[in-house]
């Protein structure tokens, strides 16, 4: 059976399937993430200054690294999406490539930053700020895991779909790229949240 | 966004470089205004601000929502809406609740 508007766009929403279901992905994520931030503003707000225990051994230049590095990946996936688009099939391995290296990066920072936390005695059940902060930081980086996996996959073995079904191939990339950029965008938000406020 | 010609995909090229100079830019600005330690109330503005233009730019150009079609705009507006019940929904409740007593 041939799955429908996989290429196409569906004449009531205008959209490929994909992309309203990644779209739909993203809304219910927001909500996840909205849940979680607004926790953090009603017991940072209400807590006073006990509640920051834990906040002093937070890492301002290495989570400042990994910002760039997160805002570079999104700059290089949405350069492997025009890539495929320009036909070019040897720079969207390339960027897509360097969009993995930078998630790579990113989790390598993540767990240097976890375990000097964690030699020091500092686990999420120490103080409500660090519970919040691994809760947040660690959903995360379970995201960006997540975007590891999907973005390898196309890279490796799914990237055959190239060859016979072109489009829907640079449809996966985009509706991929989507949700990188999401990520990007959560960490946006959480490293002035967490580690400088 | 499939449908267009190889000139405007470099068009668009450039555009994503200048954004992506853009944030790195504004996550300097972000760093360093947080050394002037300002008082929390600033700060807080000040921070979420710049977080409010990084997060605009990357939705706007990197997730394409400034050329999006209507479904996803109608989806947004939904999402936008029971985001800020979720974020000030629980506030004003504490709010009231300690007007009252």
């Amino acid at each position: 059976m041939q799955i429908p508007y996989t290429v196409d766009e569906r004449p009531d929403t205008g959209l490929y399937n994909a992309k309203l279901g990644i779209w739909l992905f993203l809304a219910s994520e927001v909500m996840l993430f909205g849940a979680l931030f607004s926790s953090y503003i009603l017991l940072r707000t209400g807590g006073g200054e006990s509640f920051l225990v834990g906040h002093e051994a937070l890492n301002v230049p290495l989570a400042f690294v990994n910002t760039l590095v997160l805002i570079f990946s999104s700059v290089t996936i949405v350069m492997s999406w025009a890539s495929l688009r320009l036909g070019n099939f040897a720079k969207f391995r390339l960027w897509m490539g360097v969009t993995l290296l930078c998630a790579l990066a990113f989790m390598g920072i993540k767990a240097v930053e976890y375990g000097a936390k964690f030699e020091h005695h500092l686990f999420p059940s120490t103080s409500n700020f660090l519970g919040i902060y691994f809760t947040l930081t660690g959903l995360h980086a379970l995201h960006v895991i997540g975007g590891l996996i999907v973005n390898g996959y196309l890279w490796g073995p799914g990237a055959k779909m190239y060859r016979t079904e072109p489009q829907r191939f640079i449809n996966r990339i985009e509706t991929a790229g989507l949700y990188w950029h999401f990520v990007d965008l959560v960490w946006i938000f959480l490293f002035p949240s967490l580690y400088l406020l | 966004m499939s449908g267009h010609t190889a000139e405007e995909i470099r068009g668009e090229i450039r555009k994503y470089w200048i954004v992506g100079f853009a944030l790195f830019l504004l996550t300097i600005i972000t760093v360093a205004v947080s050394y002037l330690h300002l008082p929390i109330g600033q700060a807080v503005f000040v921070a979420l601000l710049i977080a409010c233009l990084k997060g605009g730019l990357v939705a706007a150009v990197f997730m394409h929502l400034i050329s999006e079609r209507q479904a996803v705009y109608a989806l947004l507006l939904l999402t936008v809406f029971f985001f800020a019940l979720l974020m000030f929904g629980p506030s004003f409740g504490r709010m009231a609740s300690s007007a009252i007593g």
